[in-house]
């Protein structure tokens, strides 16, 4: 059985290799290659799963030795895989998922004559996040680390015809070079640390190890999850990421590669549970981050901007309940489950709104499409209803486990970590409801583009609505599912380990805040934009909403501070260069110059002057010799 | 007599040739002050050989005989052509390889 998991990266990889190498001949099947691959995947992923479950709960870990990579003395890099309950996990969500939006992307890139090229990207990402969640140690994790890297940039920069893709797809890679420094670093520190990359000696021997050390390797850990999952202080890739087609977006950027550095955490939760500081930093960014995207997506206009907002915030939800240690875990992958489920439905939702619209983004030129586009409309509605915790529906059950979590962490920080989850909920649901009524409600908004065109809004085909169906319903039941009788908890607590906070308020109470947060924020959204009309071009707004537009002033700050200290940094270096090193290289010339010119004076042409030096030199030769006679 | 004294009149004679070619301008008169020289050399070579009781220095004595007279050969044929083309003996005037 354990032969499987070599399969499950293999086949996508066998479909990469074929697209992107096949040429035009593979066009008129290439797409449906792509799809049978990844679904060839997820039937492997299906039976491995239920051969786990097969198993009792402690041996629920299946490992296949590859081959041995880098073999140097103490210095041992197997390609080996390991699969347990935490990479089960992750694998059912990427193939499963990944599976549905490869048969979304038959239909949505119908029109595209690079579409075959996309269906080997697509493939060449599932086997790199694959590689990424099946690795053994750390260095094959950034094998496939920097894979996802490498398939998020194509993918972004796939109409790299219009300049914004093309730059935001640079972007994206530098923004990610940044994270993938603290990887390396990280584990190079661990390789120093213990004498090993393996993830059972590492965490394993996590006691031997000094607190000062864990905390470095945590930061570093921490570092690497905020650049693959965008959050505070390297966000400012992710909106820009939304350049790329609509089913990368679902994919990639919302429900698996951005999810990567949570699993990294809860990964290497033994390293955060011995180093609190650390842990303290992850909640921290966790926290910002969650409310510095639901801000950004209050603001934008742009549907997808601002559904990539809301992931950065939902992702900083799972970041902050990493952060939370053992109590948290279980609770950080639950919602990225249940994330992967409705926010993918959201994006394909979107990209379908889009399909109908002539690619049309802007909110403020939608309007009253719920008529035109029921199917769209009810399966973007339940994944609405999911991400801002309406009862019973998936959200609800994994963002409530959150915010509990947050205030069962104790003390001052669980009262703060809790409010400001709870202040998220109200935002989620604010600006949710906000994308809700600007899209399907209203009156119509729509203008003819550039070339007379008026839009003729129509369902998708059912190539591209049943996945749309399908994560629908995982957005409706999923969270029931995983909550019945702890089932989700029971399944991931032998891996990451969980304990029970005590929290200052009781679950009911908290329940309750939540439910009545939401219906505040769904209530202010209807007040501003389902009772009122929508105007077509934005009004001017407060400082805080033009802030926020501007993605509050991410890149201005980079640019303030990265982009000129960069260019103030080079000046200073090229003014040392120009001074202190050209001056020692030109001085040393000069030097010589001026010595050479006065030593010319002596070659005068005049003979008797030359007979002076002769006799001179001779007289001090002849001293010289009696001299040192003498002595 | 002591031959001490035949190295003092050799150094002497040495001296005043020495002084002769870094004073003198005229090409002829330095010619024979460096002919001064040799010779100086040639006395103190010869009495040497005397003080040591062997023939090596009056051996070198006449191979600086047959230099001095070849340098004479060529030293003469220069002077006369730089008096030819210069109309002037004096050193000074030659410092310069073109005319």
């Amino acid at each position: 059985m354990e032969n499987l998991i070599a399969l499950l990266i293999a086949a996508p990889l066998l479909g990469a290799a074929l697209l992107l190498t096949g040429g035009r001949r593979l066009d008129s099947v290439g797409h449906w290659i792509g799809t049978l691959l990844s679904a060839t995947s997820f039937v492997f992923g299906v039976i491995l799963f239920a051969d786990l479950l097969g198993k009792d709960a402690e041996h629920r870990t299946l490992t296949q030795h590859l081959y041995t990579w880098v073999p140097v003395e103490s210095f041992q890099a197997d390609v080996t895989f390991r699969l347990d309950q935490l990479s089960m996990t992750f694998v059912l969500l990427i193939t499963g998922v990944g599976s549905l939006i490869h048969l979304y992307s038959v239909g949505y890139m119908e029109h595209d004559e690079r579409r075959r090229r996309f269906f080997g990207y697509l493939n060449l990402f599932l086997a790199a996040m694959l590689l990424l969640v099946l690795a053994d140690n750390y260095l094959l994790l950034y094998v496939g680390w920097e894979g996802v890297g490498l398939a998020s940039y194509l993918l972004i920069g796939f109409w790299q015809h219009k300049p914004s893709a093309a730059t935001a797809a640079k972007k994206a890679f530098l923004v990610n070079r940044v994270g993938d420094m603290g990887l390396s670093i990280a584990i190079m520190l661990m390789f120093t640390t213990f004498g090993t990359f393996a993830f059972g000696p590492v965490l394993g021997s996590v006691g031997d190890a000094s607190e000062g050390k864990l905390t470095a390797i945590g930061l570093m850990l921490l570092l690497a999850a905020c650049g693959k999952s965008a959050q505070v202080p390297l966000q400012s890739w992710l909106g820009d990421a939304m350049e790329g087609p609509t089913p990368v977006s679902a994919l990639i950027h919302a429900a698996t590669m951005v999810t990567a550095g949570v699993y990294l955490i809860v990964r290497s939760g033994a390293i955060f549970n011995a180093a609190p500081d650390a842990q303290l930093v992850v909640t921290v960014v966790g926290a910002v981050t969650l409310l510095f995207g639901a801000i950004v997506g209050c603001a934008k206009d742009d549907i997808k901007k601002a559904l990539a907002g809301s992931t950065m915030s939902q992702i900083g939800y799972m970041i902050l309940a990493a952060g939370l240690g053992p109590i948290g875990y279980v609770f950080a992958i639950m919602h990225l489950v249940t994330h992967g489920f409705f926010k993918a439905g959201l994006f394909l939702g979107a990209g379908s709104v889009m399909h109908g619209m002539n690619d049309e983004v802007d909110m403020r030129k939608y309007g009253g499409l719920r008529t035109y586009m029921p199917i769209t409309f009810v399966t973007f509605g339940l994944g609405y209803l999911a991400i801002i915790g309406f009862p019973f529906l998936s959200g609800f059950y994994s963002k409530d486990a959150i915010i509990e979590a947050a205030f069962a962490k104790g003390g001052t920080q669980g009262w703060i970590l809790g409010g400001v989850a709870l202040l998220g909920a109200a935002i989620t649901a604010f600006y949710m409801t906000r994308v809700m009524l600007m899209t399907f409600f209203g009156e119509k908004r729509w203008q003819p583009d550039e070339n007379g065109n008026e839009p003729h809004p129509h369902e998708s085909p059912s190539v591209m609505t049943i996945p749309m169906i399908v994560l629908a319903v995982g957005s409706v039941g999923a969270g029931f599912f995983f909550h019945l009788g702890d089932r989700f908890l029971n399944w991931l607590e032998p891996v990451t380990g969980h304990e029970e906070g005590n929290s200052p308020v009781g679950a009911g109470a908290i329940t309750a805040a939540t439910l009545v947060l939401l219906v505040v924020g769904a209530g202010i959204a209807y007040l501003q934009y389902g009772r009122k009309p929508v105007p077509v071009t934005a009004p001017r707004g407060s400082l805080l909403a033009r802030a926020a537009r501007r993605d509050l002033l991410q890149d201005d700050f980079n640019h303030v501070v990265l982009v000129r200290g960069g260019e103030h940094l080079t000046r200073s270096l090229v003014y040392v260069d120009h001074t202190l090193v050209d001056g020692v290289v030109n001085g040393t010339a000069a030097s010589f110059g001026g010595l050479s010119g006065r030593l010319r004076r002596l070659q005068n042409g005049f003979a008797r002057s030359y007979a002076v030096s002769m006799f001179g030199g001779a007289a001090l030769l002849v001293a010289a010799t009696l001299l040192m006679r003498a002595v | 007599m002591n031959p001490v004294n035949y190295l003092y009149l050799a150094a002497l004679l040495f001296t005043i040739g020495a002084t002769g070619v870094l004073i003198r301008r005229n090409a002829i008169v330095v010619f024979m002050c460096i002919e001064l020289m040799l010779n100086a050399c040639n006395l103190a070579f010869v009495v040497f050989s005397r003080m040591h009781g062997n023939l090596d220095g009056q051996i070198i004595a006449f191979f600086t005989m047959v230099v001095a007279a070849a340098e004479v050969v060529v030293g003469l044929a220069i002077i006369v052509s730089l008096f030819r083309t210069r109309h002037s003996a004096s050193v000074d005037d030659a410092s310069l390889m073109k005319l």
